[in-house]
């Protein structure tokens, strides 16, 4: 699903936030992103996520090289993706139902059934009940479940997620977690980018770490000699 | 780990689906189509209705500056109207030389008359000439001084309706002048020939002044669409971040620019009307001073108004399109 070969990212100024990492998701696969502050998790989602282009080297999702990605046909590309970000990116004037289905909308779908998808996306998170609230008047958690329903409700095969539970309290990350959990379990790709060690260490999935922009051999959770970059 | 085998033996399973994509279908895309445009048509007029003292403002500067070339518009066109009804009554005076007698007037007007550039020839005695000056210009009693009647017999010619254009106007001058007993032509267009002259100047200034206020109109609505894209800058990104194609994200600032354009002609129309009816009163008076046919300019005609809404929107989509087209590309997720 996701493929990286030797793939570098340099930003003008000449900081290398990748150099050289090479890596494979495959299908249906859950994986974790960690490394510290710094190290080029956030660079590594944008790439895929076609918010920034590869220096050197390919990204390669789903088949598809994004080298060769224009920008008319990025949009439909970004569709096939459900991209959730630390601080949300709802958009505050629009109630939770319409903020959930504007991708739905955005691919031209019937209103009938733009309903009936938000209905199952907002179910699945547990939100159904605020579907006419406004997002400011949720909490923190509460908005992160409103921005998850709001990358499942057109079933992309791929879920990138940038610090998803960097504003939340331990319980709250954990019920986040379980969601991606959740929607792994059938058969969407998932990448998590987070800080939060603990938490993945309980989760039996694969660890990619990142150290100065670089690959570190891979470990997954629940392992004793698993140490914290810097 | 076992993990290294689940995944490869999912690989398998999954492989067919890979990026398959929830996709509406065709029809169902093509029949959203027109209904989204419909719905962002009418949203983008509830945002301007949200802030109805911005969008009133904005809608009048508009409204002022498409007021001006109509207007000025409007007034030439009943200028050019007025002296066309004139032309029509083109008439040329043959003014006889005195020693003529009423016998070979008569002859001349007959003969005249058989031309077939000529609708009618009307003959006007020196004698119910003299007459009438005495009794209407206030010279009378200075006129009955005189011995002789100083005034020559007149034939007023007037060219038929099919030949009324200059070029023929002219060759008939010509041929009139060759007749012996004729003192002079006089072709009583000089100064609508004149008129016309500055009419034409007129229409060149309007259209100066039309083009500089459709290039202002285009920077009021660029400006502004320019603000409404900067407060909606987060809004833009996530439509971006979410798979929003440029045309999807242009649209309710197109349809801004529409509703801007609409409302700024309507009040244009407004605006020039409010001004004919101020002015018509005064003009009636003017004319009524000249002669007893009323001359109004009356309302805004349909088909001005008409142009004047349809240039208006044109004016409004084009300088949404310009400034969208600049300021989007310049927001993209980061």
């Amino acid at each position: 699903m996701i493929l990286f070969d030797q793939v570098s990212k340099r930003y003008p100024g000449g900081n290398e936030a990748l150099s050289n990492v090479n890596f494979h998701l495959h299908p249906s696969e859950m994986a974790f992103l960690t490394g510290h502050s710094g190290a080029g998790k956030s660079t590594l989602l944008k790439l895929i996520a076609l918010i920034e282009r590869a220096s050197t080297g390919s990204v390669i999702i789903g088949g598809k090289n994004l080298n060769k990605v224009s920008h008319y046909t990025l949009p439909y590309l970004r569709r096939n993706m459900g991209i959730i970000f630390q601080d949300y990116q709802l958009l505050y004037d629009r109630t939770v139902f319409d903020n959930v289905a504007l991708p739905l909308i955005i691919s031209g779908f019937s209103s009938r059934e733009v309903k009936k998808r938000v209905h199952a996306a907002l179910d699945k998170v547990g939100l159904l009940r605020f579907e006419k609230k406004y997002p400011i008047t949720l909490s923190g958690g509460e908005q992160q479940r409103v921005s998850i329903a709001r990358a499942v409700v057109n079933k992309p095969a791929l879920l990138l997620a940038d610090e998803p539970t960097g504003n939340l309290d331990p319980d709250l990350s954990r019920e986040i977690m379980d969601l991606f959990m959740a929607f792994n379990q059938v058969g969407v790709t998932v990448l998590i980018a987070t800080h939060d060690i603990p938490l993945i260490n309980q989760l039996d999935k694969r660890i990619i770490q990142l150290s100065h922009g670089q690959l570190n051999p891979e470990k997954t959770g629940n392992t004793e000699q698993f140490t914290v970059d810097s | 780990m076992v993990r290294g085998n689940t995944s490869s033996s999912r690989d398998n399973t999954v492989s067919s689906v890979q990026l398959r994509q929830l996709k509406p279908s065709f029809s169902s895309r093509f029949k959203e189509f027109f209904i989204r445009h419909l719905q962002v048509f009418f949203y983008s007029l509830g945002l301007l209705s949200r802030s109805p003292f911005a969008t009133l403002m904005t809608a009048s500067a508009l409204g002022i500056a498409l007021a001006l070339p109509a207007g000025l518009y409007v007034i030439l066109d009943h200028a050019s109207q007025l002296s066309g009804d004139m032309n029509s009554i083109n008439q040329i005076s043959l003014f006889m030389k005195k020693d003529t007698s009423a016998k070979n007037i008569n002859t001349i007007q007959k003969k005249l008359e058989a031309y077939p550039e000529i609708a009618q020839v009307k003959h006007i005695n020196r004698a119910a000439a003299l007459q009438e000056f005495q009794d209407n210009s206030g010279f009378g009693d200075a006129l009955k001084a005189l011995k002789n009647n100083p005034l020559p017999d007149l034939l007023v010619v007037y060219p038929s309706l099919t030949h009324s254009d200059p070029q023929q106007i002219n060759t008939l001058l010509i041929e009139l002048k060759k007749i012996k007993q004729v003192d002079l032509v006089q072709l009583d267009i000089q100064w609508l020939q004149r008129l016309y002259a500055i009419i034409n100047i007129g229409q060149r200034g309007v259209l100066i002044i039309g083009s500089l206020l459709a290039l202002a109109v285009l920077l009021i609505i660029g400006n502004t669409i320019r603000l409404a894209i900067e407060n909606r800058r987060s809004e833009i990104v996530v439509m971006k971040l979410i798979g929003g194609t440029d045309s999807f994200i242009r649209r309710p600032f197109l349809y801004t620019g529409f509703w801007y354009g609409l409302l700024g002609s309507l009040i244009a129309v407004l605006l020039v009307n409010i001004s004919l009816i101020i002015i018509n009163d005064p003009l009636a008076h003017l004319s009524s001073l000249y002669d007893n046919n009323l001359f109004s300019l009356g309302l805004m005609g349909i088909n001005i108004s008409s142009t004047l809404l349809l240039s208006g929107c044109l004016l409004g989509l084009f300088g949404a399109r310009i400034a969208v087209g600049k300021h989007l590309k310049e927001i993209e997720p980061k």
